[in-house]
């Protein structure tokens, strides 16, 4: 298992009141995305733990481009990877952004 | 505070159509209750993982793969637990079963409301083998203990996983189960009686003799679930009704009528070699004919040659 | 006097010494080796039917079991190395040489006995070229095939698996080869004649029906999300702007997805009858929801697929049969439909390099071409018109005189930016040529040509080549799509921004898809058991794809 952590500071606050939200299951070539609006308006934070050791760089670029097509201030993803392929990640993060735009029920 | 999930009206799909073999298990319980009642207990966020998994190097689940919480199921509060197939087969770990042993305590105190159990597992996690056989005990208990108590506790199975090894046996202390085709109630799973009886006894990888042998329809045309459901969520939620409304209380009577139920079921199909020979002997004319049956339809035929025994479990 | 019938006296030699073993043309299952050492000369070319589907596996194991003093050195020429037998061949010294043009399930196997020496490779061909060597140079002595059934005359029922048997037969039996046939069962009356008689000089019946692997069935409870995306993006950004109507689908699990994608997400586009209407294709259970949609007018098939027979049958108005009602496939012929009356070629790869080449080898597997290189390929001597066609041909060549412009064959290549095991789908340099380099080949082993390849669909979106005008745009647009691999990640993002603007590249959002759309409830069948539901229960699925 490798640990990543990414910190981005955001042009804008993520939209929506939603505090926390889950999205995707740990299996193999999937992952599980939960997020939290605990982080201050202006900063991400992303925590990674993944069973696909070596590939820190890619994961770096998937977050940049997640980061900047989103921006999502105020969010802190954590993530438990069971080795997903990188569209497979930018997809769970633009779900899971998504859910944080929903009105709370 | 619940956590969200996926949702959204799915194309072509209304909420009640939605397959339960398809969905997570998070999906399950939302689209099962309720639409808005559930709540967590111990959810993603509490991070109460698993203590063996890290050693192992192997990647955990923020909920270890159960939700536990309650909801309401047409209006009365109802215990819900639901394992995630996905999740290392929805095996039990050490924190996945107690977090289910908690649920069942709660219900046998609070006593008023009746337990969901949405099973979808391959049996104990192997990495955590005696925390995990510990916990299936310790549910096996609660279970009693809860329908002691007078909680119904109904399993409902229809996943990836299947019920499987002691899943299978918590399944077998519910007051009663429902299951749809895709289901598969057993305790040894296909593989394991091939590895230790030989291909001749079992070939796991003929499907087809899996599902007549362990399937969803086999298990209830013999009387080792109490309902049939399509796969859809809306069936199952229709069967837990019904199933919590039908079910008997629980006593040393029920007990006694399970014993007889099975004894009688051993001397009824106990020479027979294979799923088909029991169907033929419990008078279905044209036994091949079952597993390609629609739902309605197998449900009709069922209903004419299924012994019920209200009383049993 | 010169003599001018050498072959023919050769040939009535063999069948001579063969009838020792036979009654009429009959020969009983424990004689067939005998026959074999009667008939088989040391060094000859033998076409072993080893179909991509169907295998003469009784013949096989016979011919295995030869006294190889008496039959050796062979030079097989067969199209499909599949059985392990097939190799076997090698290891004892009963065959020497071998040309081919497929070795799926043994491309592993095939590698390691290349690079020992073991196999003496002629080459590795596409169907059609070793069909067409079989008329030309590489005609054999004996051909092996495999039928359903035989009557006592030796006509022959190849039945829904026909495949390459009539193409086999006809090169073999009218240049003095000598056909021997393996059948399922002898009758008295077949029903209907697939190779006649006179061509077939002997007939074994085998004690268990010849082996057939179900390759098409891909179930659609293994489609993931991403190869959904693919599908839709396939749909809308190519099949509906070309008004793709003739084409070829490739086997695997992103065709399949466009195929179950038809009835629901094509149909809500409004494009019944006006994309996807006539295939060259085997016969995919992953279709059976589009044709019961009314999608597909017509298919003509190089094979069959196992469980599929009675719902082909009951569905002649879409498929070719025979008069008693069953499928009739023929690989050559249907190639050559693949090749020259097709609008377009989709279909998945191992690895694509920045000039858009192709391969699915790997320096430890080496799977042969098959038919992909003839549906995947512009064909220079296509004549007739159509849309798509000069749509395509329009794009790549704007300003040349429009009566005197090719159009142009779309080759599309489908797939995800990264393969099972976090594999790069883009490389900079093919396995192939490694391997052309290890083995001293001429030719490295390059499925479809970068020339051929007119779009490349990935998650990330639609590269269209035909817009691309010199070797950097080619290479930007092929990285636009590249995603997050080493060769995605080497672009030069301002200008497939510029490719973007140009539409040479296409994202999802161009096309009007969100990402988050793509989902599985979004298939016309999720399982199996749907697939059979459609069918009207007429598809039978081989029990390892159920679980009811």
């Amino acid at each position: 298992m490798e640990d990543l952590t990414f910190r981005h500071t955001t042009l804008k606050r993520a939209s929506g009141l939603k505090p926390t939200a889950i999205i995707g299951v740990v299996a193999s070539g999937n992952l599980e995305v939960l997020v939290e609006r605990v982080m201050p308006d202006a900063e991400c934070l992303l925590e990674i733990r993944t069973a696909a050791e070596g590939f820190g760089d890619v994961w770096e670029a998937v977050v940049a481009d997640f980061v900047e097509r989103y921006s999502p201030g105020g969010l802190k993803f954590s993530i438990n990877d069971g080795g997903a392929r990188p569209d497979t990640v930018s997809l769970r993060l633009a779900q899971a952004a998504r859910l944080m735009q929903e009105d709370d029920r | 505070m619940s956590v969200a999930h996926v949702d959204r009206q799915l194309p072509g799909e209304t909420r009640a159509a939605s397959s339960w073999y398809e969905a997570s298990a998070r999906e399950r319980v939302r689209l099962l209750l309720d639409a808005g009642s559930f709540q967590e207990f111990i959810g993603p966020e509490a991070r109460e993982t698993s203590p063996h998994l890290r050693v192992f190097d192997l990647p955990e689940q923020f909920d270890d793969g159960i939700i536990v919480g309650c909801g309401k199921l047409d209006g009365s509060p109802v215990f819900v637990a639901a394992q995630e197939g996905r999740f290392m087969g929805g095996a039990f770990g050490e924190v996945h079963g107690a977090k289910l042993t908690g649920l069942l305590r709660a219900a046998r105190d609070v006593k008023s409301a009746p337990v969901l159990l949405l099973l979808d597992t391959g049996g104990v996690r192997l990495q955590e083998a005696n925390a995990g056989e510990l916990a299936i005990a310790e549910i096996m208990r609660a279970v009693i203990e809860a329908r002691s108590a007078g909680v119904k506790v109904i399993g409902l199975i229809g996943g990836r996983s299947g019920c499987y090894g002691g899943g299978g046996l918590i399944a077998g202390c519910c007051s009663a189960l429902v299951v749809s085709e895709q289901g598969r109630i057993a305790v040894s799973g296909p593989e394991v009686i091939e590895t230790n009886r030989g291909v001749e006894e079992f070939d796991s990888r003929d499907r087809a003799l899996v599902w007549r042998t362990m399937g969803g329809k086999s298990r209830w045309l013999i009387g080792g679930a109490d309902a049939f459901a399509d796969d859809t969520v809306g069936d199952f939620r229709k069967a837990a009704l019904k199933l919590l409304s039908s079910t008997a209380d629980f006593g040393l009577d029920t007990l006694k009528a399970e014993q007889s139920r099975l004894e009688e079921r051993l001397q009824s199909f106990g020479e027979c070699p294979d799923a088909l020979d029991i169907w033929r002997t419990e008078g279905v004319s044209d036994p091949r004919s079952i597993p390609a049956l629609p739902a309605d339809q197998f449900i009709a035929l069922g209903d004419k040659i299924r012994r019920t025994s209200r009383d049993a479990r | 006097m010169t003599t001018w019938q050498k072959a023919r006296t050769a040939r009535d030699a063999r069948i001579d010494a063969g009838a020792k073993v036979a009654k009429g043309k009959i020969v009983e299952t424990g004689d067939v080796t005998r026959l074999l050492e009667a008939v088989i000369r040391p060094g000859d070319r033998v076409c072993l039917e080893g179909d991509n589907q169907k295998q003469a596996d009784l013949l096989s194991a016979a011919l295995l079991a030869v006294d190889i003093s008496k039959v050796n050195n062979l030079h097989m020429v067969q199209s499909g190395v599949v059985l392990p037998e097939h190799l076997d061949l090698f290891d004892r010294g009963v065959a020497k040489k071998l040309d081919y043009a497929y070795s799926g399930p043994q491309s592993a196997r095939i590698a390691t006995m290349l690079f020992g020496g073991k196999i003496e490779l002629g080459a590795i061909h596409t169907y059609l070229e070793l069909f067409a060597r079989y008329f030309i140079d590489l005609t054999p002595h004996v051909a092996l095939i495999a039928a359903v059934s035989a009557d006592r005359d030796g006509n022959l029922y190849t039945g829904p698996n026909t495949e390459d048997t009539p193409t086999v037969v006809e090169a073999t039996s009218f240049k003095d080869g000598i056909v021997i046939a393996q059948v399922n069962e002898i009758v008295d009356k077949l029903p209907r004649v697939d190779i006649p008689g006179d061509r077939v000089h002997f007939v074994v019946k085998s004690d268990k029906p010849f082996f057939v692997e179900p390759l098409f069935t891909r179930d659609p409870a293994a489609i993931t999300e991403g190869q959904i995306l693919t599908a839709m993006m396939a749909i809308k950004g190519i099949y509906a702007p070309y008004g793709v109507r003739r084409l070829n689908h490739g086997i695997g699990f992103s065709t399949a997805a466009i195929e179950l994608l038809l009835p629901t997400f094509g149909e809500k586009l409004g494009l019944r009858g006006k994309i996807a209407s006539q295939f060259a294709l085997n016969p995919h259970p992953a279709l059976i929801p589009a044709i019961e949609s009314g999608w597909v007018e017509q298919i003509h098939s190089f094979g069959s697929e196992v469980g599929m027979d009675d719902y082909i049958r009951a569905r002649s108005d879409v498929y070719f049969t025979g008069p008693d009602g069953s499928l009739r496939s023929n690989r050559a012929f249907c190639q050559v439909a693949g090749l020259y009356a097709c609008d377009m070629f989709i279909g998945s790869t191992l690895q694509i390099d920045l000039k858009g080449n192709s391969s699915t080898i790997t320096t430890s597997r080496i799977a042969g071409f098959g038919g992909a290189p003839n549906m995947g390929s512009d064909p220079r001597g296509r004549r007739h018109p159509s849309e798509p066609w000069l749509q395509a041909g329009r794009e790549a060549d704007p300003d040349s005189t429009p009566a005197l412009r090719r159009g142009r064959k779309l080759v599309v290549q489908i797939g995800e930016t990264f393969g099972e095991k976090n594999v790069p789908l883009f490389v900079e340099k093919l396995d192939a040529i490694a391997l052309a380099e290890k083995l001293k080949l001429d030719l490295a082993p390059v499925m479809i040509y970068g020339d051929d390849i007119t779009h490349i669909i990935t998650e990330e979106g639609i590269a269209n080549l035909l817009l691309c005008r010199d070797a950097r745009e080619r290479e930007q647009a092929i990285r636009g799509v590249a995603g997050y691999t080493d060769v995605g990640r080497g672009r030069d993002k301002q200008f497939v921004q510029s490719l973007r603007e140009r539409g040479v590249i296409r994202r999802p959002e161009d096309l009007g898809i969100d990402p988050l759309d793509a989902d599985r409830s979004l298939l016309a069948a999720r399982s199996i058991k749907d697939l059979v539901r459609w069918s009207g229960g007429l598809y039978a699925p081989p029990s390892k794809f159920r679980n009811w």
